[in-house]
């Protein structure tokens, strides 16, 4: 997919020197991958809306939950789910965003890093100009702020960035919808072995 | 370097001047996901206020996970039976 549609630039730009071929494979990597993510968006849009995606995501997900337990010796802290959910997440997405490819390079480092940071507004008269020719810098600093939230996208381009977001959002949504209803299989579970363990106690006594 | 230039720089390639009918276009694409937005009318939102609510929204999601995160982790260290969980499992494939 998009190893084939970039084997021709890669050919062309092998004259030139290594840090400007790399940039240029990572431009031309972008704009293809731009060009992708626009044909593939509306359907990927569909994908995390549709039940049988949340399905998979949740089993995929109880599955790699019960696989840390048993590796990792410490107990499963909020963090530790959260971290399996986002990377059974960005797994889900086959590779296909940018974001999903951060995630499952970085891990979670950079969001914990970043929770503390305030963007500061600077109000004033920069910010109340009524020309409107070029984009306001109020505009370019929530470009940029958006850029920060999703993961791996702070240096794109405006239209890939809201690409990415648009993904991202849909994927997200998903995730609250799958991991709230495992929440509530867990508890009604939960409830169900108290009540079993309570029928079989008073059975035996 | 004025905004502009550095700004197609930034966007990569030759062909890179955003045109501001595509940026109205993404902007209004990015409105319809927003719940909050999405029953307001396109021409009177602007720009602003979707990057603003977007950015909000994608906090809250991720706060929302946090939470759900936590919520699993203490239901996962209570239910510690498997049996419960297979179950479950099982239930979701099907």
């Amino acid at each position: 997919m998009a190893s084939h549609s970039i084997s021709n630039p890669e050919a062309n730009s092998n004259r030139l020197p290594d840090s400007k071929r790399s940039k240029k494979r990572r431009r031309i990597a972008t704009e293809n991958q731009a060009g992708q993510l626009h044909n593939s968006s509306t359907e990927n849009q569909t994908r995390w809306k549709s039940t049988s995606e949340q399905q998979i995501y949740s089993s995929r997900l109880v599955e790699a939950l019960r696989q840390s337990r048993r590796t990792s010796s410490a107990p499963a802290t909020g963090n530790g789910v959260r971290k399996t959910a986002y990377r059974v997440l960005a797994a889900a997405a086959k590779g296909r965003t940018r974001w999903s490819r951060a995630i499952l390079t970085n891990g979670l480092r950079l969001r914990q890093q970043h929770k503390k940071k305030k963007v500061k507004v600077t109000g004033g008269i920069r910010s109340r100009k009524p020309v409107v020719k070029k984009r306001l810098p109020v505009l370019q600093r929530k470009v940029k702020v958006l850029g920060r939230l999703v993961p791996g996208c702070r240096k794109l381009s405006f239209p890939n960035l809201l690409e990415e977001a648009t993904d991202y959002i849909a994927a997200l949504e998903m995730q609250v919808r799958a991991m709230a209803a495992l929440a509530g299989l867990f508890t009604r579970a939960e409830a169900e072995e108290a009540d079993t363990s309570d029928r079989l106690g008073s059975n035996l006594s | 370097m004025s905004s502009r230039r550095s700004r197609s720089r930034q966007s990569g390639g030759g062909s890179s001047t955003i045109s501001d009918d595509q940026i109205a276009d993404l902007v209004s694409k990015l409105q319809q996901l927003i719940p909050e937005l999405h029953s307001r009318r396109s021409d009177k939102v602007s720009a602003s206020k979707v990057l603003q609510e977007t950015c909000n929204y994608i906090r809250n999601l991720h706060r929302e996970v946090d939470d759900l995160s936590d919520r699993l982790s203490e239901l996962l260290a209570s239910t510690d039976a498997n049996s419960a969980q297979a179950a479950i499992i099982r239930s979701l494939l099907m």
